[in-house]
């Protein structure tokens, strides 16, 4: 029982777009009519050797895509669909894909490899297709050698689909065996070995109990470094993959061979092809990353609390590690500043050498100052680009007091070298280093600082210069003065960028309208870079903060004038109308910050509202994440007169709510519902219907991200604070929304994200209910909250238990314990005895070091002592 | 396996600025719902309930009751007044504001000249600007106006005014400053010392607070100039004897703010709150900008405007600090006058 698909299948890749619509549409069909033939036709399809590959490789493909897909909540279905799809179907289609792996058509068999690894992936979790690991072994220890290539493939793939714990530990030894033999250098076929190589990247991740022992650990790690000799390189690629795999799985394991591990990785570096050598290099670029996490873990004071202790292995190869490095620098390619796409050796070899500072700090130093030294005026453009790139790659890391003697020496001649070098590569890596020196060293966190009243005219004459150099040198340059700005933050009324001000917004304004703006991202850059400006601006310069505003508003609503664009032109502009709402939106926040500027721009308000539902209008469907980032700001800044704007703006609010697809923008929008509600308060009455519901659907839907969820229910905080007693008309719903994400947030069960989302999630819940409480307070209705009482304090007993809160959520649960009490009184003060929330947990907030706690504990306190003495 | 293909960020910063501007506003969202509920918190909880640390109020052998610190009477007197305003300054809403207004100490007009001016008074030129008590407690400093709204929330060198203190402040240190805000260089002028480390200075003299303001203010580093953990300086005001020469500096003498008046303080009195004759304020156009109204050129207008309060008891008074009683309206113009006042 299967039906003929070759024909359809060859259409489908017909160049003929109305030959292949057509094919398209009859395979949707089959499909719809009877799944379980139209996918044994597909499984004989790719095992048939009569038929064309083309035909073979898309069958596989179009099966493939039926097991699996990227949307989280699509890839759910089609799991449930193939779990309940009728057993003798499973059975043929498994059997002709177990065929397909020894045909001697290599792209049949590596289709059947993908497909059966999405089908262990369903299956395998089930207990399902339990030989399946068996059979493939043994075709291992078959010939011919490619059945034995495409079995490694599908072990690789398999281990990619599973997790480790849906297989037990006696095929996992088995599974290794196969592939490690499959890559010893008794394999005599290439294509095995590099098949059981890269299977065994996949496979590491299972590995955990092998790498525990010496033996095993011993015989896994010679044979990688053994490939790593290979004569073929994409074996040796591969085997380098494998050790930087190794590197931060196994990196308490590494000690015994790290020596080895730098010879191989050291002449790799020096003498091997490139993509080996890029490999080599990252395997120091994330031991470092272990290494800097670790260091950060412990926080400076060895308490031993980090569960992996570091080696050092970076300290230690030091005085070898950095020459190598070094060396890499001077392997620059022309042109690689104006590709967005490169990496080379110089770029991942700088990459790694600014780890290794970040890793070992001061020690670094010593080093690389000869380097720097001895080729920063050579005439050769490589040597300065160099010795400017490893200057600027150790700014991080080592100590203030270290570096900033040398920037003192540097300052100068690197802004001379910005004007005057001929080579543009110079240049730009000297405008980066720039930025690096006052990102990491100019500003309140210094002690002594690297910029006098002498050389600040200096430095913003040279930058502002540099902002017409080239793209990539102009884009630089901006980013340079965005640290330089950032660093005067915070620096008191007075900023010595005030005398400068007009000039640099001025420039970097003209910067945007550079017609070569769209390359190397300058004018995002520059648009950014002004931003800051704004942000880390003092009173003194808010007049001409305040002229910035109609300039902004001219730019947006040029943007808006363009008819019938096509499709580039169009993302363009939306990407361009994008710039200005954010740059807006750092406007209003800071002139809204204060009441005196605040009174003034709101002169404005009107406009730029207008403004930005023009830029809504032009998109049908979406909304703009930045526009709408911008009217929460608008919306705090404007206060209860914000109302008049509803009527217009509520049809986008409500667009922003559904746009699951970009979640951004959803979580953006509930973040905006909170501002306005807080702005309107009982104005926004007359929306609560239609955002209420909107929200509540949300909350249900298994499409839209999780990380929106929190804040949705935040959001119910916000706005039942907003409108009192009349949230009375959505508080059955909303409870029952919050009891069932209570439950299911009291105990958590996983990792560290799932530990941290399920904090936020608390989060959100305890705040909906202090919303809830406080808004109801005081009103007549306050006893229809009576009945959800126990539920919540069972809930805050229940989190208090499990000991697993941060302390955010503690500072909200201690709250929530007091908004309870102080609404509810004296009918729930026997209730509140009972808890152990009004006991334990409140006296463990009580004597909190942290204040934010200590003070809503305190206030609980309060509250119920009022409650219980009534 | 697909093709491993490891890129680092490169000649980039780690933060894209948009992802700063998301991070920006939801702290700012966040610190807006803090204020909400904390507002909420507060409006009905009337603050001097939180004198609730007496113990009669206290259930008996509470589990909520955590132990506290055997204090003698009076201290214990003194301290719930400080532990008020501290409190206080962290809370939002009308009644917050009302509350202030009553804790500043606050000039009547000078209509005459008291006996023993130039033995029993301090004189000194006020600074123009915002009126306001700075709290430092906890590790921040907070100023508040006399309307309740905060006017700064930020870290500075007075005593637990800031997060870095080496731990020579203890937990209960605290001050409470009579201040005015001077925007022009951005300075709080320190004009009277309400508590300073947590000894309260409600119940000295003007003599000895004006005396230990000078010396401590200086001490603590709170005059230096703004850096990180200190975000406005403060400074104190030359005060004088009342004298002629002491009224003549005060009257003519160059100060690096700009002058709004002159202050008078009796050397006797104690910080009171509210309106007391025992704190003076006069100006005339010699010493303050703020005597006769000017247009937007700067031009004396031909008349000039005044709005004036009708009070309960019939009586109008001017919205000056303090309130000058204009004069009385009698029944039958409030009668006539009633349906307007309903309105508004």
């Amino acid at each position: 029982m299967a039906m003929e698909v070759t024909q359809v299948l060859l259409h489908a890749q017909s160049i003929d777009g109305a030959v292949r619509k057509n094919a398209e549409d009859s395979l949707k069909q089959f499909q719809e009519q009877n799944l379980p033939v139209f996918l044994v036709s597909l499984s004989g399809e790719l095992a048939n050797e009569e038929k064309p590959v083309e035909t073979r490789k898309l069958a596989g493909l179009v099966l493939k895509n039926a097991l699996d897909a990227k949307e989280q909540h699509r890839k759910f279905e089609l799991v449930q669909r193939w779990l309940s799809l009728d057993g003798n179907a499973k059975s043929q289609i498994k059997a002709c894909l177990l065929t397909t792996l020894t045909s001697p058509v290599s792209d049949a068999r590596s289709t059947a490899s993908q497909v059966i690894a999405k089908v262990a992936g369903i299956e395998l979790p089930h207990k399902q297709w339990p030989e399946l690991i068996g059979s493939l072994l043994s075709n291992v220890h078959q010939l011919p050698a490619q059945a034995k290539q495409a079995t490694l493939e599908t072990l690789g793939y398999l281990c990619e689909e599973v997790s480790p714990d849906v297989i037990d530990q006696d095929q996992v030894n088995k599974i290794l065996t196969a592939v490690v033999q499959g890559m010893s250098s008794s394999e005599g076929n290439t294509d095995v070995r590099l098949a059981a190589t890269r299977a065994l990247y996949n496979a590491l991740g299972f590995a955990q109990a092998n790498f525990s022992n010496d033996m095993e650990r011993d015989y896994i790690m010679r044979v990688v470094c053994e490939a790593t000799l290979s004569p073929e390189v994409r074996i040796r690629q591969a085997a380098f993959e494998c050790l930087v795999s190794i590197s931060s799985t196994y990196y308490e394991k590494l000690a015994p061979y790290i020596q080895d591990i730098f010879n191989i990785t050291a002449k790799a570096v020096r003498e091997d092809e490139e993509p080996v050598a890029l490999q080599a290099i990252e395997f120091w670029s994330s031991i470092c990353d272990e290494e800097i996490d670790i260091l950060e873990e412990y926080g400076g004071d060895f308490t031993g609390d980090s569960d992996i202790p570091c080696f050092y292995f970076i300290k230690q190869a030091l005085p070898a590690l950095v020459p190598m490095l070094l060396e890499t620098l001077l392997k620059q390619e022309e042109d690689q500043d104006q590709d967005e796409g490169a990496w080379n050796i110089a770029m991942a070899g700088g990459t790694c050498l600014g780890l290794v500072a970040r890793t070992v700090g001061d020690d670094i130093v010593p080093l690389v100052v000869p380097f720097i030294e001895e080729n920063i005026s050579k005439p050769d453009w490589r040597q300065r680009e160099a010795a400017t790139y490893a200057f600027g790659s150790i700014l991080e890391g080592p100590s203030p007091e270290k570096l900033i003697p040398l920037v003192n020496v540097a300052l100068t001649f690197m802004l001379s070298a910005l004007t005057k070098d001929p080579n543009s590569h110079v240049k730009d890596t000297t405008a980066w280093t720039l930025g690096r020196i006052f990102e990491f060293l100019h500003g309140s966190v210094v002690d002594s600082p690297i910029i006098s009243q002498a050389n600040c005219q200096q430095i913003i004459t040279v930058l502002l210069q540099s902002m017409k150099d080239t793209p990539n040198v102009a884009e630089k340059a901006c980013g340079a003065l965005y640290f330089l700005a950032q660093g005067y933050e915070e620096m008191g009324p007075s900023s010595p960028l005030t005398p400068f001000f007009q000039e640099i917004v001025q420039s970097l304004l003209t910067v945007t309208h550079r017609e070569d703006a769209g390359e190397s991202r300058l004018r995002t850059a520059a648009y950014e870079t002004l931003n800051e400006v704004v942000r880390c601006s003092t009173d003194e310069t808010a007049p001409l903060v305040l002229q910035l505003v109609p300039v902004i508003m001219m730019e947006l609503h040029n943007t808006l004038e363009g008819q019938k664009l096509s499709s580039d032109e169009r993302e363009k502009q939306s990407e361009l109308q994008g710039l200005l709402c954010g740059c807006l939106q750092v406007i209003i926040q800071k002139l809204g910050a204060s009441e005196p500027t605040k009174y003034v721009f709101m002169q404005y308000a009107d406009q730029i509202m207008g403004l930005f539902l023009r830029v809504f209008a032009c998109r049908s469907a979406t909304v703009h994440e930045e526009a709408m980032l911008a009217i929460g700001a608008l919306a705090y800044a404007t206060g209860a007169d914000f109302a008049k704007y509803m009527p217009e703006f509520y049809r986008y609010l409500e667009m922003g709510l559904q746009n699951f697809e970009e979640y951004q923008v959803c979580a953006v929008t509930v973040g905006v519902v909170g501002d306005i509600s807080r702005a309107l308060e009982e104005k926004i009455v007359p929306y609560c219907d239609g955002i209420m519901t909107q929200l509540l659907k949300n909350l249900s839907s298994n499409q839209l991200h999780r990380s929106v969820k929190p804040p949705i229910f935040s959001c119910f905080g916000d706005i039942a604070l907003a409108v009192g007693e009349y949230f009375e008309k959505y508080l059955l719903w909303a409870m029952s929304a919050l009891q069932s994400a209570a439950e299911l947030s009291t105990h958590i069960a996983g990792d560290d994200e799932l530990v941290e989302y399920t904090n936020s999630l608390r989060n959100g819940i305890l705040e909906a209910y202090s919303g809830i409480f406080q808004g109801f307070k005081n009103s007549p209705k306050t006893q229809l909250l009576i009945p959800y009482a126990p539920h919540i304090l069972q809930f805050l007993d229940g989190i208090y238990m499990e000991k697993d809160m941060d302390d955010v959520v503690m500072k909200t649960a201690i709250g929530v314990l007091g908004d309870l009490a102080d609404t509810l009184g004296s009918h729930a003060g026997s209730m509140i005895q009972q808890s152990v929330s009004s006991k334990d947990f409140l006296n463990e907030c009580l004597s909190s070091e942290d204040l934010m706690i200590k003070e809503s504990a305190e206030w609980a306190k309060l509250a119920i002592s009022r409650a219980i003495s009534v | 396996m697909a093709p491993h293909d490891i890129r680092r960020p490169f000649k980039r910063a780690a933060i894209s600025d948009q992802q700063k501007r998301r991070e920006l506003s939801l702290l700012r969202q966040a610190q807006n719902r803090r204020d909400a509920q904390q507002q909420a918190r507060c409006l009905a909880s009337s603050i001097l309930s939180l004198q609730s640390a007496a113990p009669e109020s206290q259930p008996e052998q509470s589990d909520t009751e955590i132990e506290t610190v055997p204090e003698s009477e009076q201290e214990s007197e003194a301290f719930s007044k400080d532990l008020d305003v501290r409190q206080a300054s962290k809370l939002r809403g009308p009644e917050v504001r009302k509350w202030f207004a009553r804790q500043l100490m606050l000039p009547e007009w000078m209509i005459d000249v008291p006996d023993r001016l130039a033995q029993d008074w301090y004189v000194f030129a006020r600074p123009a600007g915002k009126r306001c008590f700075v709290v430092s407690s906890n590790g921040t400093t907070v100023s508040r106006q006399r309307n309740g709204s905060i006017l700064h929330h930020f870290p500075s060198a007075l005593p637990a005014g800031a997060k870095i203190r080496d731990g020579s402040g203890s937990a209960q240190s605290y001050c409470i400053l009579d201040c005015i805000f001077h925007e022009l260089d951005q300075t709080y002028y320190v004009i009277d010392m309400v508590c300073w480390n947590g000894y309260s200075l409600y119940d000295c003299t003007a003599e000895f607070r004006f005396y230990w303001l000078n010396s401590k203010l200086e001490e603590s580093g709170a005059c230096n100039a703004p850096s990180h953990y200190h975000k406005f300086r403060f400074s104190a005001v030359p005060v004088y004897n009342c004298d002629s020469s002491g009224l003549y500096s005060a009257y003519t003498g160059v100060v690096p703010y700009a002058k709004d008046g002159l202050l008078f303080y009796n050397k006797h009195a104690l910080y009171q709150t509210g309106n007391t004759p025992l704190a003076l304020v006069w100006k005339d156009e010699n010493c303050s900008q703020y005597v006769i109204d000017t247009d937007g050129k700067g031009e004396i207008p031909s008349q000039q405007q005044v709005v004036l309060e009708l009070q309960d008891d019939r009586k109008l008074v001017t919205s000056d600090d303090p309130p000058v009683l204009f004069g009385c309206l009698d029944g039958d113009i409030i009668e006539k006058m009633g349906s307007l006042r309903r309105l508004i």
